[in-house]
């Protein structure tokens, strides 16, 4: 591996591909926070041209952690297609970076490609493109999942309705609901945070949304987002759950801090196939995002851009519904303004749908960082341009139980005018039929009036 | 016969719109203006958005069951019901939006003031950040103090006592400005009933929760209480946190701390927290543990 050249009159020599990769990154403040990101703008530029250079193989086989010691790294390499990997790993990262933004390159080709590439691969080249290259690659790859209903086709924009309550109250929930849906936020899933996590607090939401879907007839999936192994005792149970959600993050030592493994993964797509209302066979919904690692002190010294890729090529092997990606939750030490929240979010949903997932964004932010509204909304602006699966539905965008904001049912109701798209063809012919949405997707006069609901 | 439909309505459109300009030059109408302009500048004043209480307030122009949404929405303060421009916030639904967010922002970003820690007596001292914008990109910073710090801590504060007191700004300033003159004196007073030694209370700027533990260390104490400002959500910023430790150390284990949480008038009544606070002191004291070990 070539690890130095010359620019701007300097030269630079980059001791491994983990400091190669984390100085070619983009600005990140978690990067910072461990002394590993790029000293000046042309180291940056010098490690982004000498990665440019880096073959595929190079990477494949140099993992920022090594196999024998991650779990993520064996995930991500066993996940892996060894025919496609062959075919490919003597291209450079320069000439992956064309073939994806090729004209000759079709959206087939793509998803062939995908199966060959792990996670750090995908970093790698999302790192020597810019805005809108990551924009314009993402766009061309589309990710179909299905669970009770299908997400995720071309021209289809899809929601997971939020309306967490800060005292898991049931009515809250289900007042949050009734709206969101008359937004035509939902056809995602119906998904609650609960604040206690337990089996009982996971069924009673669970019970309430589900009579709730059957009273209407509303066709989506219903989660409840307590640790995986409450949910998997509450299916076991008898709760009305469509799938099964946790948070994964690219080291061993961080999935460990999260509780989950492969193991545990394996064990709990065989129950939901087993048990869920879901028929699949996508039964697993994830949450990531830049920046996890560094905060709990188990980021391995490695950049939080690679490990997020690295997370994505750990999710892929478990072929979930939704991976759903929270960059910007944290706080501004892992990510400090709207320029690298916005520029992050790009990144990750161009990584997801290059790893072949169904990748859902909220660009969102906490109130102790300078991140804000406007930020917020040219972040999710340019996703949709991107072709993200779907985004939350938080009423008001303010999450008063996590507290922190994200995208609301109007921005959800106004991206599908913006964008052309509809919802999942299942759920627009529900919303049709309830006098919601036209053919066309537009909003009728009686959306937005949760209490309907109530007559 | 179209075109002769069409040239007829755009004839009479522009004569009506010729008509009402005209009127709009005469001196009546100059008038009005000068009118209006006078009412604009009056010492009135616009109404406080942020006084309204919206959990009581349905938007929604013609319902199909307002009462029973309503009932509903008066049980949170989620932001539904608020019908919609289009398919964007009503205007009013988005300023109160952003005054929220401003006030939780301005809650990170304000000091406390000074006049408050000088009224309770605390020593004034800074961790290793030297701004607001260190603090929040370098946790291990508000961990920290230099040399300087260090020695002056050892210097003015009372060696080995029973309870060392501390409060932090945190995250939220306005968590400590609306809360701390009530709880403080509710814990001291608490304590002088007990007969339990206080030792001397410092103030730390930009402090995280792990500053307590190098306090701890440099003083001596039993018992350290650190009482910080929370992340601000939209719905307040007033929540003040207390973590307490027997027996701290630099890298402390996180469970071994003893945490009273959500300080503030619409949480945990702020004197009663501290009389709360009190007796879990005196037991930790005689427990001599804290954290889950203290639970059990």
């Amino acid at each position: 591996m070539r690890l130095k050249t010359r620019l701007n009159g300097e030269s630079y020599a980059f001791k491994d591909l983990k400091t190669l990769l984390a100085k070619a990154n983009e600005p990140k403040a978690g990067d910072r926070l461990q002394g590993i990101a790029a000293e000046t703008v042309s180291e940056r530029v010098a490690a982004k041209i000498v990665l440019s250079e880096l073959t595929i193989g190079d990477i494949t086989e140099n993992p920022v952690i090594p196999y024998e010691e991650d779990e993520v790294t064996r995930v991500n390499i066993d996940g892996m297609n060894k025919k496609k990997y062959e075919e490919i790993k003597g291209w450079t990262i320069r000439e992956l970076r064309e073939y994806i933004l090729s004209h000759k390159t079709s959206t087939d080709d793509l998803r062939r490609l995908s199966p060959g590439l792990t996670g750090e691969v995908a970093a790698a080249v999302a790192k020597i493109m810019s805005a809108m290259d990551l924009v314009y690659g993402a766009r061309k790859i589309y990710c179909v999942t299905r669970c009770c209903t299908e997400i995720g086709q071309p021209g289809t924009l899809s929601y997971r309705c939020q309306p967490n309550s800060p005292t898991d109250n049931p009515q809250t929930i289900l007042a949050g609901i009734m709206e969101g849906v008359s937004y035509g936020c939902g056809d995602a899933c119906l998904g609650v945070n609960p604040v206690e996590d337990n089996v009982e607090s996971t069924r009673r939401i669970a019970d309430a949304v589900f009579d709730f879907m059957c009273k209407h007839d509303i066709p989506t999936q219903i989660v409840v987002l307590s640790h995986i192994t409450t949910q998997m005792e509450s299916m076991c149970k008898g709760a009305p759950l469509s799938m099964l959600f946790q948070s994964i993050a690219g080291t061993a030592p961080a999935n460990d801090n999260f509780g989950v493994s492969r193991d545990l993964l394996n064990e709990a797509y065989a129950l939901a196939r087993e048990h869920s209302l879901g028929t699949g066979p996508n039964l697993l919904y994830f949450e990531t995002g830049q920046g996890s690692e560094v905060s709990i002190g188990a980021d391995c010294g490695v950049d939080e851009m690679t490990l997020e890729g690295r997370t994505y090529g750990f999710g892929r092997y478990f072929r979930p519904f939704m991976v759903n990606n929270v960059t910007g939750f944290i706080g501004p030490e892992t990510i400090y303004d709207g320029k690298e929240m916005i520029r992050s979010n790009l990144e990750d949903h161009f990584m997801g749908k290059l790893m072949g997932l169904p990748m859902g964004m909220a660009p969102c932010y906490t109130s102790h960082s300078s991140i804000d509204q406007d930020d917020q909304e040219m972040g999710t602006m340019l996703l949709s341009l991107a072709g993200a699966n779907y985004f939350m539905g938080v009423p008001g965008s303010d999450d008063i139980m996590l507290s922190y904001q994200d995208t609301s049912y109007h921005d959800d109701a106004t991206l599908r005018e913006l964008t052309g798209r509809l919802p999942a063809p299942e759920f627009h012919r529900w919303m049709i039929r309830m006098g919601l949405m036209d053919e066309k997707g537009i909003l009728t006069d009686r959306a937005g009036d949760g209490s309907i609901f109530l007559v | 016969m179209e075109n002769d439909k069409l040239k007829r309505i755009i004839a009479d459109v522009l004569s009506e719109v010729m008509s009402s300009r005209q009127a709009g030059n005469g001196h009546a109408s100059a008038a009005v203006f000068r009118n209006n302009l006078n009412a604009a500048c009056d010492d009135g004043e616009v109404p406080d958005l942020s006084a309204v209480d919206f959990s009581q307030i349905l938007a929604t122009p013609e319902p199909a069951n307002g009462e029973a949404y309503l009932e509903i929405k008066r049980t949170s303060t989620a932001r539904v019901g608020t019908w919609r421009a289009g398919p964007r916030y009503r205007t009013e639904t988005y300023l109160r939006l952003r005054a929220d967010h401003a006030k939780a922002m301005d809650a990170v970003f304000e000091d406390v003031p000074e006049e408050l820690i000088d009224k309770l007596r605390l020593l004034k001292v800074t961790t290793r950040c030297a701004s607001k914008n260190d603090y929040l990109t370098r946790p291990d910073l508000g961990r920290q103090f230099d040399e300087e710090t260090s020695r002056l801590i050892k210097d003015k504060c009372i060696p080995e006592a029973d309870v060392q007191l501390i409060v932090s700004d945190g995250l939220s300033s306005t968590a400590v400005s609306h809360n701390i003159a009530d709880v403080f004196p509710a814990i001291v007073q608490g304590l002088e009933l007990k007969r339990i030694k206080l030792g001397t209370p410092i103030f730390v700027k930009y402090g995280r929760v792990g500053c307590m533990d190098a306090i701890t260390e440099l003083v001596k104490s039993k018992v350290t209480v650190i009482l910080l400002g929370e992340r601000p959500g939209l719905a307040t910023s007033e929540s003040l946190s207390a973590y307490m430790t027997y027996g701290g150390f630099v890298g402390i284990n996180e469970a071994a701390r003893t945490v009273v949480s959500n300080i503030y008038k619409g949480g945990t009544n702020p004197v009663e927290a501290g009389a709360h606070i009190a007796d879990l002191i005196e037991r930790m004291l005689r427990e001599k543990k804290s954290g889950i070990d203290l639970s059990r």
